[in-house]
């Protein structure tokens, strides 16, 4: 059954595609067991992640690069990450409305993803997404994120270049892009250039890059009006570049391998959390929380005793150490 | 992280620019705990069905206020059986004339809403087909 769903998906099946990307978000337990046969499929896919605030046009920007690497042949996909409610736990996703030109086109595979609660940060789900669409076919990855919060941060581990997206006229310019997403652009647009406050802008982030540590990489600033398409063929231009950098100077495969760490990382952390769940049977927390409650014990103390308690009775009961390698 | 989510694709087929009805459904299936996928204006049918292969969607509800629901609504159900996803949920809003709705309910069209419907029995209507 899994090799079928693969077979299917690497000779390019999108509707088995599609399926496998819902399954991984409803259901990433039993999902994996198919990741785990793409896995040998996948890395083939240049992955580009594109950020900046809501409304600076990413996806305009991604729209317009995608049609012309269309034209130079390239297969496409786009995930487009908007924000679940935190209060219903349902999500509006509407970037398809600024590609819509794209979607007939079989070589392009457009996904719209929520975050599902994930505080803001890449999921799980988006990073298994990369693989589907990597053994779909795809020569470039888009990873199109919501301009706030953790999401930016994370995306430097995931994609192989930053494209940091702003435009001017959003009040105090800069707050908008500082505090730790600044450094992970490694490219800078600024969209909607025609509009008033561009020479500023442009200063203020020029500015903050002389601060820069990485000698070998200065970020390119670029101008770009993308709904009539001006300067779009320069960003493309830019990002070949970063890539050939990255390439050259071995960083390409240093990202790769803190990609590989972080999404180890993660799925850890969750496998730990699920095994916790399962572990932990009601009555034996209940004893411990009532206990705490009533301040005849720390919750410090309770947690480090429980963790004591997890890693023994995992080690001589599951934890096989036979791995030769 | 687990837990299926109901998927649902509003689209607007045709030529005209009303989408108002179409956002305010967006927006309630939104609160209702869906996710739900909006395409903009002027879609094709052609457009929609791949978008809908594409996102995986449980449903599509088509908003269409100008009057060609006979044509649109078949074109789309033929296309979903032509593509093997007839399994996928179309319900319909909009302008729609009772006497016309026989005739799409004929071609799998699963519900029409008319002007004035509770967006709550749209949520209703969804949450039993899916499950």
């Amino acid at each position: 059954m899994e090799m079928e769903i693969v077979e299917k998906i690497t000779n390019g099946d999108r509707r088995a595609a599609a399926k496998l990307i819902t399954l991984v978000e409803n259901n990433f337990s039993q999902a994996q067991d198919i990741l785990k046969k793409i896995y040998n499929y996948t890395g083939n896919a240049l992955v580009i992640g594109i950020t900046g605030p809501p409304g600076s046009g990413k996806s305009t920007v991604t729209d317009k690069i995608t049609k012309i690497l269309r034209g130079q042949g390239k297969t496409v996909g786009i995930i487009a990450i908007d924000p679940t409610s935190p209060f219903t736990g349902g999500a509006l996703l509407g970037d398809r409305i600024r590609m819509q030109d794209l979607s007939l086109d079989k070589g392009v595979f457009i996904r719209s993803m929520s975050t599902r609660g994930h505080l803001g940060g890449l999921s799980q789900a988006t990073q298994a997404t990369v693989k589907i669409l990597d053994a779909l076919g795809k020569d470039v990855i888009f990873i199109e994120t919501v301009g706030v919060g953790q999401s930016e941060v994370d995306i430097v581990k995931v994609a192989d270049t930053v494209v940091l997206i702003s435009m001017p006229g959003m009040g105090d310019d800069i707050q908008i892009i500082k505090a730790g997403i600044m450094e992970i652009g490694d490219i800078f647009v600024i969209n909607k250039a025609d509009k008033e406050g561009y020479e500023r802008l442009a200063t203020e982030i020029e500015m903050m890059l002389d601060l820069n540590q990485n000698k070998r990489w200065r970020p390119p600033v670029l101008k770009t009006i993308a709904t009539d398409n001006v300067g779009i063929k320069e960003l493309l231009k830019e990002i070949n570049r970063h890539i050939e950098y990255l390439k050259e100077s071995g960083e390409l495969e240093q990202r790769r391998r803190e990609s590989v760490k972080k999404e180890m990382f993660d799925l850890i952390q969750e496998q730990w959390k699920e095994i916790l769940s399962t572990f932990i049977d009601n009555g034996f927390l209940n004893k411990i929380v009532t206990k705490i409650v009533k301040r005849e014990e720390d919750p410090y103390t309770a947690v480090e005793k429980l963790s004591n308690i997890l890693v023994h009775s995992y080690t001589k009961g599951g934890v096989k150490s036979d791995r030769k390698d | 992280m687990e837990g299926k989510k109901i998927r649902v694709l509003i689209a607007k087929p045709g030529l005209d620019g009303h989408d108002r009805g179409a956002k305010v459904v967006a927006r309630a299936l939104r609160d209702a705990g869906m996710e739900v996928i909006y395409t903009g204006l002027r879609q094709t049918p052609e457009q929609i069905v791949e978008t809908a292969i594409q996102e995986d969607v449980d449903v599509i509800g088509l908003s269409i206020l100008s009057g060609a629901h006979t044509h649109l609504f078949p074109k789309v159900m033929e296309l979903l059986k032509e593509n093997n996803v007839e399994d996928i949920i179309v319900i319909g809003g909009g302008v729609i004339p009772e006497e016309d709705i026989p005739e799409l309910k004929k071609v799998g069209v699963a519900e029409i809403f008319t002007p004035g419907t509770d967006t709550r029995d749209i949520i209703k209507f969804i949450e039993q087909k899916v499950k």
